[in-house]
C-alpha cells in the first residue's frame, strides 16, 4: 500500500499546482452568436479560459476538455462587450478654468471609481471605456482607457499599452465650448493658433532636450506637458477631439496634417457634410445619436444619418455616449438608430465593438470574439438591436460583472432608490438651470 | 369697392369648397390598426373625411369609398400626444433669442400666456411631427416656483393660432431643486417654496372674494396674476407641479388638498415611493421621460416607474419635459418604448402617448384614439412603432397628410 501512494501523491503535488495557476474553462453553450469579425452563428459555443476566449465554436458541439464548466444559454445572444469611446462617467474633471491648455492633467486622476456610472454602464453591458475630461478646453488632459473590472481603486481598471505605458489619448475641443473670456480664446482662428503655438513649442522643446541631451546647464528644465505633447507628435498618443462643424473638422484635420498628430475627430455632428474630406484624412470618427438636433447651435444640424454618410464615405466608425450626455444603459438604441437612418447592421454593430476597439487601439485584445482575445462579452435576451432586448450578463476578461437576476445590479439597470446617491452629473459647458 | 370683394371672397370660398370635397376622401389601410378603443384591428381602414374620421373597422366591414385616395402601412395609431413639452417654446439653437420658456424676472408669473410665446416655425416642432407626434402640451418650463401657462396644439399650421387645440391648459409650477434661488434671493430652501406659493393662493382667495364684491369702488381691479391663480383656485385650469423627490411631491400634495385644486404631478421621479397616496388621492402624473437623466432631483428614478403607476390604476402620460442642453428635446415615441420594455408593455405604453395623455388634458373628445367623429390624427408605422429600426412613414393631422421620417441618403448626395 505504501509503496503504491507514493507515486500517487507525487503525481497530485505535480497537479495540484498547475490546476490552481490555471482555472477550468467554461464552455457557453446553445447561444447565437455575433462574433463581430466572421460570420454570426445560429446556435454555438464560446468557450472562455484565464480570462481569455479559448474558442468559438460555429456548431452545438459539447465535447469538452474534462473539468469544463458548460453553461446553457440557449435562446440567448453573445457578442462582443460594447467599447465606448468617449464617456465621462466617474464624475471626472480635467484643466481648470486657469487656461485653455492643460497636457501635463491626467483624468485618471480625477476619477471616482465608486461612482454608480460603472454600475450603469456594465449594466448596459459596457466593458471597455474611453473616459476624457470635458470639452471646455482646448486642450483638457489625458484621458484614459478602462476595462470594467471589479475595482477597488482605478489602477485596477487601467489597460497598459505594449510599451508599458497605462493606455490613453488626449483630448482637445474646437468650436464654441473652448471659446470662452480670457485666458480663453474668443474666436476660431485665435484657438486654431494657440493651439499651433502649443506645439511649436513642444517640438522646440523636444529638439532641445535631445540636442542637450548631455549638458545640464543647457537642457531645458523638466516641462510635463510637453513631455505629453512629444508622445501626441511622435504618433504615441492619439488625439481625441471634440468638433462639431464642418469647417471646424477640416481645422482639426489641418492642425492634425502640420504637425503630424494621429487624430479621432469625435461627435463630427456636420461630418456628414464632409464625409469624403475626413475618408481622405484616414482619420476614424467616434459619434452619437442623440434624440434631437440642437442645444447648442453647432448640434443644429446633427443628424441621424451620420453613421451611413461616413459608412458610405469609407470612415472607421465607431459610437459613444458621452455618458452623461445619453445614458450608459442604452447605448445599444444608438446603434440602432444609426440603422434606421440607413447604417448597414454590420457596421452599426462593429461601431459598438471592433471599430471602438481600433480606435483605441486595442483591436488585438478586444471587440471581437476570437480565440486569444479578452473574454469581454455581454448576454443577451434577443436581438441587440430590439428595444425589447436586455442586457443579462456583462463579462470581462472572463469574470461577471453584471447580472441581470442580482437585485443589487437590477437596482443599477433600471434605478430605483439608492441605486445613484453619489450623481453629480458633470458638467462642461452648461449651466445648472433647471433640469425639471 | 365693396361689392366686388364680397364677390371675390365668395368665388374664393366656392372654389376651397370644392377642391374640400374633391380630396375630403382619405383612406389609410393598414396590417394593424391600434385604435386605443378596443382591441386592435386587423386588416383594418381608416376613413377620413373632413378632417375627422368618418369609419374605422376591418377590411370587410368597412368599404372605401369612390375616388378616395389610399394609403397604406404596418401599423396605424393615433397620432402621438406628447403630455408635457417645452417644444416651440425652446427653440433649437439654445441661444438667448429662441428661449422663452423661462422667465427669471420673478418666481410666480402665472399670467405668462404659451400663446405668446411659441414659434410655429421652430424646427423642433417638425422634428417630434416626423416621429408620429400630432398634439403637443406645451408651454413654460419647469424651474421657476410657477413660471407661466402651457397651451395644447397641434405640430402643424402656420401660426399658433392654426395649430392651438387649447389656449389655457393649465399652469405650471415647479417644487423641485431647479426653482431654487442663490444667495439672497427667494425662495432659497423648500420651506420658502411652499410658503410663497401657500401666500399667493391665500392672496387670489382675498382678490376673489373683492372681486365679487357688488360696490365698485371697494371692488379690486383687475390684476392679471391673480385671475390665473384663481383660474387655478376655480379648478378652470390645473396646476401641474413639477416635483421628483418624494417630499416634493408630498408637498404638492398638501398644497392641492389646502387648496382644493386639480393637481397633476409632473416628473414625479420618486413616486414609485408614494405610490398608495397618489392613488388615493386620483392623481394623474406626467411621468418624467424613461430616459431622463437619473441625477440630483432624478437619482432615484427608475425606468419602470410608469409600469408600477398603471399597474395600480394611475393615470399615466409621458413627456418629453424640458432639456436645458443637448438634445434640446425629446421625442416621446422613443422614451414611451423604452417603458414598454421596462415593465409597461405595448399597450400600456402606447396609452401614456395617446388616450390616456388624451385624458390628463381633458382632450380624449377629440384626440387620443381612433373613433369616428374624433379628429384624424393619425401616424402610420413600418412595423412596431416602438421599435428602434422601424420609422414613421407618415402622419395626419386633421386630415392632412404630413410626412413622417424622411433620411439623407448618401448616394444620392453623390
Amino acid at each position: 500500500m505504501k509503496r503504491f501512494w507514493i507515486p500517487v501523491l507525487a503525481w497530485i503535488m505535480c497537479i495540484v499546482p498547475s490546476a490552481m495557476a490555471q482555472e477550468s474553462a467554461t464552455a457557453f453553450v446553445g447561444a447565437r452568436i455575433i462574433p463581430i469579425v466572421g460570420e454570426e452563428i445560429e446556435s454555438g459555443v464560446l468557450i472562455v479560459k484565464d480570462g481569455k476566449i479559448a474558442e468559438v465554436r460555429a456548431t452545438d458541439d459539447r465535447n469538452f476538455a474534462d473539468g469544463t464548466v458548460v453553461v446553457d444559454v440557449a435562446g440567448k445572444v453573445l457578442m462582443p462587450g460594447l467599447i465606448c469611446t468617449h464617456s465621462h462617467i466617474g464624475g471626472v474633471g480635467g484643466g481648470d478654468g486657469s487656461g485653455p491648455l492643460h497636457p501635463e492633467v491626467r483624468v485618471y486622476d480625477a476619477i471616482n471609481i465608486r461612482s454608480s456610472g460603472f454600475r450603469r454602464a456594465v449594466a448596459g453591458g459596457l466593458t471597455t471605456l474611453n473616459i476624457m475630461p470635458g470639452s471646455g478646453h482646448l486642450l483638457s488632459g489625458q484621458t484614459v482607457y478602462v476595462k470594467l473590472r471589479e475595482a477597488n481603486t482605478i489602477e485596477d481598471r487601467f489597460i497598459h499599452f505594449k510599451d508599458g505605458r497605462i493606455a490613453g489619448g488626449m483630448k482637445m475641443a474646437n468650436g464654441t465650448n473652448s471659446q470662452r473670456n480670457k485666458p480663453f480664446p474668443g474666436t476660431r482662428g485665435k484657438s486654431a493658433s494657440l493651439v499651433r503655438e502649443m506645439f511649436v513649442d513642444a517640438m522646440e522643446y523636444r529638439d532641445k532636450m535631445a540636442k542637450f541631451k548631455d549638458d545640464d546647464k543647457k537642457r531645458p528644465a523638466r516641462d510635463l506637458g510637453k513631455e505629453f505633447l512629444i508622445e501626441v507628435l511622435e504618433g504615441r498618443r492619439v488625439v481625441h477631439h471634440h468638433t462639431h462643424r464642418n469647417d471646424d473638422i477640416m481645422t482639426v484635420l489641418r492642425l492634425s496634417k502640420e504637425f503630424g498628430f494621429r487624430v479621432v475627430l469625435h461627435h463630427v455632428s456636420e461630418g456628414w457634410m464632409v464625409a469624403d474630406e475626413i475618408a481622405e484624412s484616414g482619420a476614424p470618427c467616434s459619434i452619437l445619436i442623440i434624440d434631437s438636433p440642437g442645444g447648442k447651435i453647432e448640434a443644429r444640424n446633427l443628424i441621424f444619418e451620420t453613421g451611413a454618410f461616413l459608412e458610405e464615405a469609407g470612415v472607421l466608425t465607431a459610437f459613444h455616449t458621452d455618458d452623461w450626455i445619453t445614458d450608459s444603459r442604452v447605448f445599444l438604441r444608438m446603434a440602432a438608430l444609426g440603422v434606421r437612418a440607413g447604417m448597414s447592421r454590420q457596421k452599426a454593430l462593429e461601431a459598438l465593438t471592433i471599430a471602438g476597439a481600433k480606435i483605441l487601439e486595442l483591436d488585438d485584445r478586444i471587440g471581437s470574439l476570437e480565440p486569444n482575445k479578452d473574454a469581454d462579452f455581454v448576454v443577451l435576451d434577443g436581438d441587440p438591436f430590439s428595444v425589447y432586448t436586455k442586457v443579462l450578463e456583462t463579462y470581462v476578461e472572463g469574470k461577471k460583472v453584471f447580472d441581470r437576476s442580482d437585485p443589487e445590479d437590477f437596482l443599477h439597470a433600471v434605478g430605483g432608490f439608492g441605486a445613484g446617491h453619489d450623481q453629480e452629473p458633470y458638467l462642461c459647458c452648461r449651466s445648472h438651470e433647471s433640469d425639471g | 369697392m365693396k361689392p366686388a370683394s364680397v364677390r371675390i371672397l365668395v368665388g374664393v370660398f366656392a372654389v376651397h369648397a370644392f377642391a374640400c370635397t374633391a380630396v375630403a376622401q382619405v383612406v389609410i389601410r393598414a396590417k394593424t390598426i391600434h385604435t386605443m378603443e378596443s382591441d386592435s384591428i386587423t386588416d383594418g381602414i381608416v376613413v377620413i373625411r373632413d378632417g375627422k374620421i368618418a369609419a374605422v373597422g376591418t377590411a370587410g366591414s368597412v368599404s372605401i369609398p369612390d375616388g378616395a385616395k389610399v394609403y397604406e402601412a404596418e401599423v396605424v395609431t393615433p397620432g402621438l400626444i406628447d403630455t408635457h413639452a417645452t417644444v416651440g417654446l425652446t427653440g433649437i439653437l439654445n441661444q438667448k433669442q429662441d428661449q422663452d420658456q423661462l422667465e427669471h424676472s420673478s418666481p410666480i408669473q402665472p399670467e405668462l400666456r404659451a400663446i405668446d410665446a411659441y414659434n410655429a416655425h421652430d424646427p423642433l416642432v417638425a422634428w417630434v411631427r416626423q416621429f408620429g407626434v400630432t398634439t403637443v402640451h406645451t408651454g413654460h418650463a419647469p424651474g421657476e416656483l410657477i413660471s407661466g401657462q402651457t397651451m395644447i396644439v397641434k405640430t402643424r399650421g402656420n401660426t399658433v393660432e392654426d395649430a392651438l387645440v387649447r389656449e389655457k391648459a393649465a399652469i405650471v409650477a415647479t417644487l423641485s431643486s431647479s426653482a431654487r434661488k442663490k444667495g439672497d434671493k427667494s425662495p432659497g430652501t423648500r420651506g420658502k417654496m411652499m410658503s410663497m406659493l401657500r401666500e399667493a393662493f391665500v392672496d387670489a382667495q382675498n382678490y376673489l372674494k373683492k372681486r365679487n364684491l357688488d360696490d365698485d369702488e371697494k371692488k379690486a381691479s383687475i390684476d392679471l396674476k391673480k385671475e390665473a391663480l384663481a383660474s387655478i383656485l376655480n379648478k378652470e385650469v390645473p396646476l401641474i407641479i413639477t416635483a421628483h423627490r418624494a417630499n416634493d411631491i408630498a408637498n404638492a400634495m398638501r398644497l392641492a388638498k389646502e387648496f382644493d385644486f386639480r393637481l397633476i404631478l409632473d416628473g414625479a421621479a420618486e413616486c414609485h415611493l408614494l405610490i398608495d397616496e397618489i392613488k388615493s388621492a386620483g392623481i394623474p402624473v406626467i411621468i418624467h421621460p424613461t430616459t431622463a437623466r437619473f441625477s440630483r432631483d432624478l437619482e432615484n428614478a427608475s425606468f419602470e416607474t410608469a409600469a408600477k403607476l398603471r399597474e395600480v390604476g394611475i393615470l399615466v402620460g409621458m413627456q418629453s419635459s424640458y432639456e436645458s442642453y443637448v438634445p434640446k428635446t425629446r421625442v416621446v415615441l422613443f422614451e414611451a418604448a423604452w417603458a414598454a420594455a421596462n415593465g409597461l408593455g405595448f399597450d400600456g405604453a402606447l396609452r401614456t402617448v395617446t388616450i390616456d395623455a388624451a385624458k390628463i388634458l381633458g382632450i380624449e373628445d377629440r384626440v387620443g384614439s381612433i373613433a369616428v367623429g374624433k379628429d384624424a390624427d393619425l401616424a402610420m408605422y413600418d412595423g412596431d412603432p416602438f421599435e428602434y429600426t422601424t420609422h414613421c412613414v407618415g402622419v395626419f393631422i386633421d386630415g392632412e397628410f404630413e410626412s413622417g421620417e424622411t433620411y439623407k441618403s448618401p448616394k444620392e448626395k453623390k
